[in-house]
């Protein structure tokens, strides 16, 4: 592929009339990679802990999510059950392997397996990287933890999210991404908002296309509040 | 895909006459068009990212052998592979090849506009390979062996009624008596059906929205969150883009990202936004063992330094088309081509030539509101007119056009006579008129005055009564 790809860069270069890029130009490009600068970011995600929570929640909620806060890990299993009993909807589980997620997994109420979503799989729980409240969105990334299938097999998509990893815009969740991978992004990193959904069928909008129907957001206080 | 864009003329008049294409062109002028509005509205910063988007992206053209240069090493240095297409063919080749590499039987497909262009899945299936597509949409049309009518909407004129037509034809072992007349009877069919193939699939072929310089990241924006579950459950995940999809970082797609989805379906953020770099890692449980992208140049460096350069801005958001009067009569299929309404009248000649898309720039009042809403800000008007100006040039227009434009020309730049002119034409149609204050037929207009009716001119031409006004001399 080597002629294709020469091809292609000279293709380019002739029609912008010059050869290579200068050294220093070059050295002008890298630079700004390195400095990845953000353009305008909306004012709207600025503010502390409780502004963002407000903003998530009503995020979430206003495209078709749910949003429950707690105050610590020990009340998942407990909040995780409420929340099913009011949908309705049974207690066998398929978890991420999260250490965090192990107080759910353990816990007798449920009937759990542990690792990537298997066909059959009603219901995932995951747990999110970071929450951005600029949109409602949920950051979950692949890893042996956290498998991104738990994210779209099942029907119903539970995700905890600890209250620490909430962030303003998107560019804040990036600068998460890149200290805790330094060597490059893991191979998926999905931005979660809201359910599944088409308006593919006569523009009517429908909730539950190919990913969850249901999504439900668990936000735990991890941290003790400044 | 093969162009019937010669044909456009015919293609309108059909269109037109299609009762069934009224109401979707009518809910999408309404639907999209209002909640692009009101998203643009909620975001007090839209405006200005519009300007640092434009900006943005006229940076990566002006560099794009660098960008692409270092995004190809990205994709290497976590696992990928990346191929370079200078055509469709060659494009279609390697996935072909990667398939056989893999013995893939079937393979299911995301959303890919480039896909459409290469002409990818008769191809596949002419080398014994099925494909599958599943955003609910392009399956629908895929069923109805048809091309998509909107870049973002692809079976917006497909009724559901014929939508259960074409499930009840294919899905053949369900029960027929099974009801379908609802719409959510018919996404959980199609999810169902659909389900099982997700799980068989070999290969999963995707497009993408953005490439990241930065990280090596392909980018895919869905509601459905088909194109996830194609990148996710084969073991092999090949990525279709143009080389102008590249962006240097995250924070310069988070701009866009910003842009996107207001622009195109007027959502805060799209369901899913999805970002792919390299294959599975040690330990992963899941995801696919091998990762390619294939970027597709296929006509676009040699826009590059040219006056059709900031079309390749384009984030492909469809605004243009929901904003469209053209589009918004006819609906997509009329174009001809995989790109409709006005970026479909500028990128069509630009890829397939302006001898095959003659048509396409003057499918267009040049009302300016593509421009207006294009997030990218790109100057949609002045591009179709530049193909025009080419259009003529090259002798491609018809004799009767061109001769008509000619004695314009000869009494437009003659002014003495140009007034004269109007103001005999203005009495004479005046005339022709008296009984009703309308004309029903006008020399060499009856196409326009077949569906219309004209009122008569008032007397005075406007040079006359501009004269009167101003009080300025006669030059
Ligand atoms: S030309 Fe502009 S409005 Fe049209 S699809 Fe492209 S980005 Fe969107």
């Amino acid at each position: 592929m080597t002629s294709s790809r020469t091809a292609i860069l000279e293709s380019i270069r002739r029609a912008h009339g010059r050869g290579d890029l200068s050294a220093d130009r070059q050295q002008a490009l890298r630079d700004r990679l390195k400095a990845h600068p953000a353009a305008t970011i909306p004012a709207r995600s600025a503010g502390d802990q409780d502004h963002r929570i407000t903003l998530f929640t009503d995020m979430v909620t206003a495209v078709d999510g749910t949003v429950d806060r707690i105050s610590g890990w020990d009340a998942l299993p407990q909040a995780v059950g409420n929340w099913l009993k009011s949908r309705n909807l049974p207690t066998t589980l398929a978890i991420a392997p999260d250490p965090r997620l192990d107080a759910v997994a353990v816990h007798p109420l449920y009937t759990v397996h542990r690792g990537a979503a298997l066909p059959e799989d009603l219901i995932g729980l995951s747990i999110a990287e970071a929450g951005i409240a600029e949109t409602g969105s949920l950051m979950l990334v692949s890893g042996p933890e956290t498998p991104t299938s738990l994210n779209f097999l099942p029907d119903v998509h539970i995700i905890a999210l600890p209250a620490s990893a909430l962030v303003g815009p998107f560019e804040e969740a990036w600068a998460r991404l890149r200290t805790r991978f330094p060597d490059g992004l893991p191979r998926t990193v999905n931005l979660i908002t809201g359910p599944s959904r088409t308006g593919d069928i006569e523009q009517t909008l429908l909730l539950g296309a190919h990913g969850p129907r249901q999504l439900h957001v668990v936000i735990v206080d991890d941290v003790p509040s400044a | 895909m093969q162009s019937t864009t010669r044909q456009f003329k015919d293609n309108a008049r059909a269109a037109l006459n299609d009762a069934t294409l009224r109401q979707p062109l009518q809910k999408l002028k309404v639907g999209f068009r209002v909640r692009r509005a009101q998203a643009a509205e909620k975001l007090p910063e839209f405006e200005t990212l519009r300007d640092q988007g434009r900006d943005l992206k006229n940076h990566v053209l002006e560099n794009l052998d660098f960008y692409l240069e270092t995004f190809a090493t990205a994709v290497e240095a976590s696992g990928g592979v990346v191929h370079w297409a200078r055509d469709a063919a060659e494009a279609r080749e390697i996935v072909l090849s990667i398939c056989r590499d893999h013995n893939a039987r079937t393979v299911t497909k995301g959303k890919s506009m480039i896909s459409e262009e290469i002409g990818l899945n008769a191809y596949l299936a002419d080398h014994d390979i099925t494909p599958v597509e599943t955003d609910l949409g392009e399956y629908i049309i895929q069923l109805r062996n048809e091309p998509p009518s909107h870049i973002i909407a692809p079976a917006i004129h497909v009724q559901k009624e014929m939508v259960a037509d074409a499930f009840r034809a294919t899905h053949t072992h369900l029960p027929a008596d099974r009801p379908l007349s609802e719409p959510r009877q018919l996404l959980d069919e199609a999810r169902a059906v659909l389900r099982d193939k997700f799980l068989a699939a070999d290969v999963g072929i995707t497009g993408a929205n953005f490439l990241i310089a930065e990280t090596g990241s392909t980018v895919i924006v869905t509601n459905e969150g088909n194109g996830d579950l194609t990148q996710l459950l084969p073991k092999v995940h090949v990525v279709l883009a143009s080389l102008e999809k590249i962006v240097p970082t995250l924070e310069d797609a988070a701009l866009l990202l910003r842009l996107l989805a207001r622009s195109a379906t007027g959502q805060e953020a799209s369901s899913y936004t999805s970002f792919s770099t390299g294959p599975r890692r040690p330990g992963d449980p899941d995801g696919p063992e091998h990762f390619h992208v294939v970027l597709l140049d296929n006509g676009r460096s040699r826009l590059l330094g040219t006056e059709f350069e900031e079309m390749l801005r384009c984030i492909r958001c469809g605004a243009c088309m929901n904003h469209c009067p053209v589009y918004g009569a006819i609906g997509g299929h009329a174009y001809g081509w995989v790109y409709p309404g006005p970026i479909g009248s500028v990128l069509t000649p630009a890829l397939i030539g302006i001898e095959e898309a003659a048509p396409l720039p003057n499918a267009s009042t040049l009302c300016g509101r593509c421009e207006a809403v294009c997030p990218m800000r790109i100057p949609l008007p002045k591009l179709l007119r530049h193909w025009r100006e080419q259009e003529f040039s090259r002798h491609l227009p018809p004799g009767r056009t061109r001769l008509g434009l000619r004695v314009y020309r000869w009494f437009a730049t003659r002014p003495a006579l140009w007034r004269l002119a109007t103001r005999a034409a203005a009495l004479g149609l005046r005339m022709m008129g008296r009984k009703t204050g309308f004309l029903t037929r006008l020399p060499f207009a009856e196409d326009w005055t077949r569906h219309r009716v004209m009122p008569v001119p008032q007397g005075q031409t406007f040079m006359a009564r501009y004269r009167a006004e101003t009080d300025t001399p006669e030059i």
